[in-house]
């Protein structure tokens, strides 16, 4: 929507203004671009046997990146990160978009009620969501081993949280669980906004809703798809929540699980034997701050752009 | 083609539209079902029938018993439920500020300004998590609700204050050349007139607010882990590792966490909807 810009001089009420901007913007400085910041300057620091800060330049990002101690678990869960986003794209999002699509056909029963419920997941905490999936998959209630045996599949059934080869995709899919109603939610609210004529047009002219669909509905949603994308991979490469709960900060089984925001938290308060380590900490933070911001600019430059010249 | 024909088409696309909603829906809530109706179960009842509703033989509080008994739910609740009011409170009132001098006056730097806030939006404030501890140390509030607050608050204000902002546009000049005119000062203008008008909008912003607050681990886990000041995710978080293997316990501890959302959920989800696709003016 076109609106124009703020109409009213600053200089006839400047202490108001002031007074307006200075609360909001002095909190979110001060909790939030200063530590972000901060974070960074202190990725440049060490404190060698618990003297004193010294600056040592890059060799924070030397030791994670090529140490082959720390490079090892950074690139370990850098990659699982990126399956973990993979798992999101394809399965969480084509979901959520089809499962809006459904819910935005005219004069469909019961639409505001199935919404309701099919969001209420992404309503719950992730650690609930994370302690639910554990008791359901667990071998020792045999709940799941049930509910496959109903479709058929119960000789699929396996102890999956536990195993090397299959933890990380079983948490990816409990969090598309979660997470799927932020897709459905965003897209939804965009499809509504396609106005009707040109929807009332194609039917007339044959069309069927599913065609519509295809052809005009999604590519005028494209923008808002683009922007659940980037959403996802900022939530993504930030998660933690969900690994700390099922797995713990050592994400097993052997690291399986090991995701940024798990290794961010063992190299900032250690684990086990290894202690703790504020400036490697901020490191892997400035690391993931700068794989966020690629993403970002990407979606800003390569992506919205195209999208907006698209869409005239 | 009859019309017969064209009904019986969709009456069947109906059958089918229906029948992929419902399964999902089952897909959806059918877990979260089965850990509350558990909950309610004898150990027995749990294991012989974990599907079955609790019935005469099988029904059972023990779990609540215990997790009322060996942890303190009750002040976990409390303490989730200050941090989440009086932060939505104050990003309410210091987002809605900020969008009006953002929205309604024109001074060097309004843009640039603008996009500092929004910055927020997209960069996770957990990636400050190193320096906010190092402040919050110097500030002696470690352990303590003030600090989830403040950063909360830092965390909420970025996209309370888009929202508002592009709400505020939409607000009618003749409002305010009014109110102009007839001599109020920009304060008043602001509390009296401007505030109470944006009462939509507050409901979209509380839910997104509120959520990832609620919600939260990290910044518990990290800032008030202990002395009583856990919020209720960590707290059952500490005690689900604590009692792993009692299921009555850790189901009924499980149902606490789950059940005062759903009833928030279920009461603010109309809301929630309006205030998402208010966009969408047909």
């Amino acid at each position: 929507m076109a609106h124009s810009g703020p109409m009213t001089d600053w200089r006839k009420a400047k202490l108001p203004v002031i007074a307006f901007l200075a609360p909001a913007t002095i909190i979110y400085t001060l909790f939030m671009i200063y530590p972000l910041l901060d974070s960074i300057r202190l990725s440049f620091y060490a404190t060698p046997s618990g003297g004193e800060a010294v600056f040592v330049g890059l060799d924070n990002y030397r030791t994670i990146l090529a140490d082959p101690d720390w490079s090892a678990t950074f690139w370990n869960s850098f990659w699982n990160n990126m399956k973990f986003f993979a798992v999101h794209m394809l399965i969480q999002n084509p979901i959520g978009i089809a499962l809006a699509g459904i819910l935005s056909l005219p004069q469909l029963r019961f639409r505001n009620t199935y919404r309701t419920m099919m969001i209420m997941p992404t309503m719950l905490s992730v650690v609930i969501v994370g302690f639910i999936w554990q008791l359901i998959l667990s071998p020792v209630w045999g709940v799941g081993a049930d509910l496959l045996d109903i479709v058929g599949l119960k000789s699929l059934f396996g102890p999956w949280l536990g195993k090397e080869g299959s933890a990380l995709i079983t948490l990816s899919f409990i969090s598309v669980w979660q997470w799927v109603g932020i897709p459905l939610m965003l897209i939804y609210a965009a499809l509504l906004a396609i106005p009707d004529d040109l929807v009332d047009a194609a039917i007339v002219d044959g069309a069927t809703h599913f065609e519509v669909f295809i052809h005009i509905k999604l590519p005028l949603v494209l923008p808002t798809v683009a922007m659940v994308s980037i959403l996802t991979f900022v939530g993504n490469f930030n998660a933690f929540d969900l690994i700390y709960a099922v797995k713990g900060a050592l994400a097993g089984p052997n690291f399986s699980t090991d995701i940024m925001g798990t290794l961010f938290y063992r190299t900032f308060f250690g684990y086990q034997l290894q202690l703790g380590d504020p400036h490697l900490g901020a490191t892997v933070a400035s690391l993931m701050f700068l794989i966020i911001l690629a993403g970002v600019l990407f979606y800003l430059f390569a992506i919205q752009r195209r999208l907006a010249r698209y869409q005239l | 083609m009859s019309f017969a024909n064209i009904r019986r088409e969709d009456a069947s696309r109906a059958v089918i539209v229906h029948a992929i909603l419902l399964t999902y829906t089952l897909v959806a809530l059918y877990p979260i079902f089965l850990v509350v109706i558990n909950a309610f179960k004898t150990r027995k009842g749990i294991f012989r029938d974990p599907m079955g509703l609790p019935n005469a033989e099988t029904f059972s509080l023990e779990g609540f018993t215990k997790v009322l008994a060996k942890s303190n739910f009750e002040l976990f609740f409390y303490n989730s439920f200050t941090v989440t009011i009086v932060t939505i409170v104050i990003v309410l009132l210091l987002a809605a500020m900020a969008a009006w001098a953002l929205s309604e006056y024109k001074f060097p730097g309004n843009t640039a300004l603008a996009l500092y806030l929004a910055i927020g939006i997209m960069v996770p404030i957990r990636l400050g998590s190193v320096s906010i501890l190092n402040l919050i140390v110097d500030m002696g509030l470690v352990n303590t609700l003030t600090a989830l607050v403040l950063v909360y608050v830092a965390q909420g204000l970025p996209l309370a204050i888009f929202i508002l902002t592009e709400f505020m546009h939409q607000i009618p000049k003749d409002l305010k050349e009014a109110a102009r005119c007839d001599g109020v000062g920009e304060f008043k203008i602001f509390f009296a007139i401007i505030l109470p008008l944006i009462r939509p909008a507050v409901a979209t912003v509380a839910v997104f607010t509120m959520i990832p607050i609620w919600n939260d681990l990290w910044f518990p886990l990290i800032l008030a882990p202990g002395d009583g000041k856990q919020t209720i995710t960590l707290g059952v978080q500490q005690f689900i590792g604590q009692y792993v293997t009692d299921w009555n316990a850790v189901l009924a501890s499980l149902s606490l966490a789950i059940i005062p959302i759903l009833i928030l959920y279920l009461i603010f989800s109309r809301q929630l909807i309006r205030g998402l696709t208010s966009g969408a003016v047909k």
